[in-house]
């Protein structure tokens, strides 16, 4: 399986997100620069890693949806390939469109890092098939900027749609719904704001994220 | 004549220099010499007190005198580390003052060549209940977490401390720990002469331009025009230079690299020419600068941020300058290293500064006059607890728990990233911060110290305290040190009872590290932490960094119901417990006498109770005494513990090797055994209501 994660200036989980797919799948996980015009044609799976693309300057991810390579990656998107944006991931997704929403200042109005309770609310997308339905998982969350926020129609439309995909079970942030994670219609683009790949080692606060990313490289060897 | 001004040079100083030069030093000089003069710079009062510590090791690869000390954890791989302190910024400027600080101690961790991964924070402050001791607090605390967690440096442990002499002076330690490759170390005495200067980073502008130096000057009007500015943070900016400078030394084009931190090009520039035994040209015109029309000393003093000077060979320019491009940041060849003892500065066709290198990187001495006070100790005006029934064990820990200094401080630090670059093991809210190294399959700990109340009531054994405290938390959760780090914070040194004290915590500190092996590789001072409100406590922070023989460590909380309870070691006094100062209002008087033999015995019990499992949790009594160690160990766990009472000394002294151990029922018996030749008392067992009862 080829990953590739894209490093945007200000990027900070890209090095974690790597060694996860490394530890759990053995992938092979490429850094792709944000200024390049393409992805590795090889490529299965790209993932927007966390972190403060320029610095969330102008608003999270607001510059990063603008950089060369996310062309590549919104055509990638398109032809149905598997897309993950993780925290600040998340906010170039929405940013670039690729993803409903917007993601506004936590609640408390501060940065709040610490392990969470997520719900599973599907286990019928790529990256949740090894989990079972309903399941309480211990993702950890690092973000200043997490609410997810949209507007009462459209919400109850992503919510009609199943695009919910992970839910916090102790909504940290005041996001609407207790949104956490949520899919495009198409359900090939992910976008959640919890770290799965900080939970990959018993030594590392558990292996609650160890399936997501096993899930992610059986849909890919399936499909193929 | 002497209508100069000195800019904070004391006379004799100055004649020094006009001796040496053989003419009077121009303006731009003098400023030289006073930054590269100043206490900051040269550690002009503290340098003989640093020589008593050991600074070789078993596992000492790197000791004082580069950027940051590295130790040898083995598999090839080295951890750099250094604490310093951002006191002075912070009080004036809390969010940015704590910023710069994390900046800076990060970037002294990238000059030696390492990926910074971990830091921890020991801050000091006033009483909560006073508004400006909170406005610094949430300053400090926001500073701290933008900066570290826009940086992508976890922030994995710390302390805060609160007490009045912190009200006008607060204290904000920034540690950074990082991890290198050893045969890829930079060294700052490395550059060659012909090798050019390279200024990697963002603009200059006149950002807090001389601050230390000019601290204690009348400024002249042409100064007070461009009058020093806060420095500024900016952690995208410190971010992609991390990244860029890595990239850089992975393609093996870095002879020698230095941070710019105080005193800016200057101090960066001078030392990597003096440390290499030649000298340094520098063109001023060369540097990007963000500001118009500034002053060659105003650029060469500069002290704005997320900047790094590197020495390369000419040759290797046009790839480092497409590194930087590719991160965005700004690189310019500002000078040369020169093969003769001068440091020249030119700017617009002239010569405006031009030195001897060495001289002006000589180390100055300063020996301030020693007279040991006649009363040492605090009291202190508002007693807390003064009204408290003492004679009800359960209500003095109600009443502690009660005060700031001991609330759960998760609502600190859930404000930091403490798990970015998935290392952190164990972070905040334990005694030690231990990391998994995935690279060398190894876990270390980090440990801080400090108690500033045991250096004011008897300097020595204060310094003893807070060295053998940091080693204790490392041997309790099973680690052996590696190397220690300090950080020396206190008043004036020219008052000569404050000598005394610094003396003496610096003597304890010293034979600590010494008796118990380990070595400081690496630290900082901070003299003259004073205010119009009063002095600070003699603080000094030491932050230990170990490692385990296996993969296995004690956790500090969690007891299962059916462990029994133990507490090992000699009782305690109260001398300069949380105690005495909280409900007695007084800390004075000396201290238990040392005896590192039984620390030793302590530190290597320790480790094999940890090694062999034979507790379910420990943890080391400090600040609070039993009482609190029982508390936190409980606290946020399936079960509760229940003790059995003693005096007031038994449960709130102080200070020795002691700890606390929960210990499986099945393990008892090998727990006793390791233990024996060592004072162990059974105290009680946990209990299946969540709470902590003193019977």
């Amino acid at each position: 399986m080829k990953v590739s994660v894209v490093i945007f200036p200000g990027s900070n989980c890209d090095r974690d997100v790597k060694w996860a797919f490394e530890l759990c799948c053995n992938a092979d996980a490429e850094m792709i620069w944000h200024a390049e015009k393409s992805l590795p044609s090889d490529t299965d799976i790209v993932v927007l890693p966390g972190g403060f693309s320029y610095g969330d300057y102008l608003r999270c991810g607001a510059m990063a949806a603008k950089s060369p390579i996310m062309k590549s990656v919104a055509e990638f998107a398109q032809r149905g390939g598997l897309v993950i944006g993780i925290c600040n991931g998340f906010h170039i997704l929405t940013e670039a469109k690729l993803l409903p929403g917007a993601l506004l200042p936590n609640a408390s109005t501060k940065f709040i890092c610490r392990s969470c309770q997520i719900k599973i609310e599907r286990n019928d997308t790529p990256f949740t098939q090894l989990y079972e339905k309903n399941e309480i998982v211990n993702f950890p969350i690092a973000h200043h900027d997490g609410l997810f926020y949209l507007d009462d129609d459209s919400l109850t439309k992503l919510e009609e749609s199943g695009c919910v995909v992970f839910r916090y079970a102790d909504n940290p942030n005041g996001s609407l719904k207790s949104i956490a994670g949520i899919t495009n219609k198409e359900g090939n683009v992910l976008g959640l704001m919890p770290h799965p790949e900080r939970v990959v080692h018993p030594l590392l606060g558990g292996e609650g994220g160890v399936r997501f990313f096993k899930g992610l490289s059986k849909w890919v060897k399936e499909m193929r | 004549m002497m209508a100069k001004n000195l800019y904070g040079l004391k006379e004799g100083e100055y004649l020094k220099i006009k001796e040496a030069l053989g003419r009077e030093p121009n303006e731009t000089e003098l400023l030289l010499f006073s930054v590269m003069w100043s206490e900051h710079c040269s550690y002009k009062s503290s340098r003989k007190l640093l020589s008593l510590f050991p600074t070789t090791g078993k596992y000492v690869y790197r000791g004082p005198g580069e950027n940051a000390g590295i130790v040898d954890i083995g598999s090839g791989l080295g951890i750099a580390f250094k604490i310093e302190s951002h006191n002075h910024p912070s009080a004036v400027e809390p969010v940015q003052g704590a910023a710069t600080g994390v900046g800076g101690i990060i970037r002294d961790i990238l000059a030696v060549g390492a990926r910074p991964i971990a830091s921890m924070d020991c801050l000091f402050f006033g009483p909560p209940e006073e508004r400006r001791a909170r406005f610094l607090r949430e300053g400090v605390i926001r500073g701290v977490g933008s900066y570290g967690n826009a940086v992508g440096v976890p922030t994995v442990g710390g302390m805060t401390y609160y007490d009045p002499a912190y009200s006008g002076n607060p204290l904000v330690n920034a540690m950074c720990a990082g991890l290198i490759e050893l045969d890829k170390v930079v060294s700052a005495t490395a550059a060659k002469p012909g090798n050019i200067l390279v200024l990697v980073g963002s603009k200059t502008g006149r950002d807090g331009i001389a601050g230390a130096a000019f601290a204690s000057a009348e400024l002249d009007e042409s100064v007070k025009e461009s009058k020093p500015q806060v420095q500024m943070g900016d952690p995208f900016a410190e971010k992609l230079l991390i990244e860029c400078c890595l990239e850089i030394l992975d393609k093996g084009l870095i002879v020698s690299m230095q941070d710019m931190g105080a005193a800016g090009i200057t101090s960066s520039s001078v030392e990597l020419a003096a440390k290499a035994k030649a000298g340094a040209e520098i063109y001023l015109d060369n540097v990007p600068l963000r500001e118009e029309d500034m002053k060659p000393f105003e650029i060469a003093l500069s002290e704005s941020q997320e900047r790094m000077l590197l020495a390369i060979d000419e040759t290797n320019f046009g790839e480092v300058r497409a590194i930087a491009d590719k991160w965005g940041l700004e690189c310019a060849i500002i000078g040369k290293i020169i093969d003769e003892d001068r440091y020249v500065l030119t700017h617009k066709g002239e010569i405006v500064a031009d030195l001897s290198a060495s001289f002006l990187a000589s180390s100055q001495e300063a020996d301030w006059p020693v007279h040991k006070p006649d009363e040492l100790g605090v009291s202190y005006p508002k007693v807390e607890g003064a009204a408290l029934d003492r004679s009800d064990p359960s209500k003095v820990v109600d009443f502690l728990v009660s005060l700031p200094q001991f609330e759960d401080k998760s609502w600190i630090y859930e404000q930091y990233d403490h798990m970015v670059q998935t290392r952190t093991t164990l972070g905040p809210g334990n005694p030690v911060a231990i990391l998994y190294i995935k690279e060398a399959d190894k876990l270390i700990a980090l440990a801080a110290a400090s108690d500033p109340w045991r250096c004011a009531a008897d300097p020595f054994a204060g310094g003893v305290e807070t060295v053998a405290m940091a080693i204790r938390k490392l041997a309790v959760a099973g680690a052996y040190p590696l190397g220690m780090t300090d950080c020396l914070n206190f008043p004036s040194p020219e008052v000569p009872e404050n000598f005394w004290i610094i003396s003496e915590v610096v003597k304890g500190m010293a034979l600590a590290c010494k008796k118990l092996n380990c070595p400081i590789v690496s630290g900082n001072v901070s003299l003259y932490n004073e205010s119009h409100e009063g002095a600070i406590l003699p603080t000094p922070v030491v932050c230990a960094v170990g490692t385990f023989d296996g993969m296995h460590f004690l956790k500090s909380k969690g007891p299962e119901l059916s462990d029994r309870l133990f507490l090992v070691g000699k009782e305690a006094s109260l001398q300069a417990s949380a105690y005495r100062r909280y409900v007695e209002g007084k800390i004075s008087g000396p201290a238990d006498p040392v005896n590192f033999d039984d620390e030793r015995a302590f530190i290597e019990r320790a480790i094999k109770t940890a090694a062999l499992k034979l507790a379910t949790c420990g943890r080391c009594v400090s600040l609070g005494g039993l009482a609190l160690a029982a508390i936190k160990m409980a606290s946020g766990s399936r079960f509760g513990l229940e003790i059995k009472s003693g005096d007031v000394r038994f449960l709130f002294g102080e200070g020795g090797p002691r700890a606390l151990y929960s210990v499986p029922e099945a393990k008892t018996s090998e727990f006793l055994k390791v233990w024996d030749g060592f004072p162990v008392k059974e105290i009680g067992k946990a209990r299946e209501d969540k709470t902590v009862r003193f019977a």
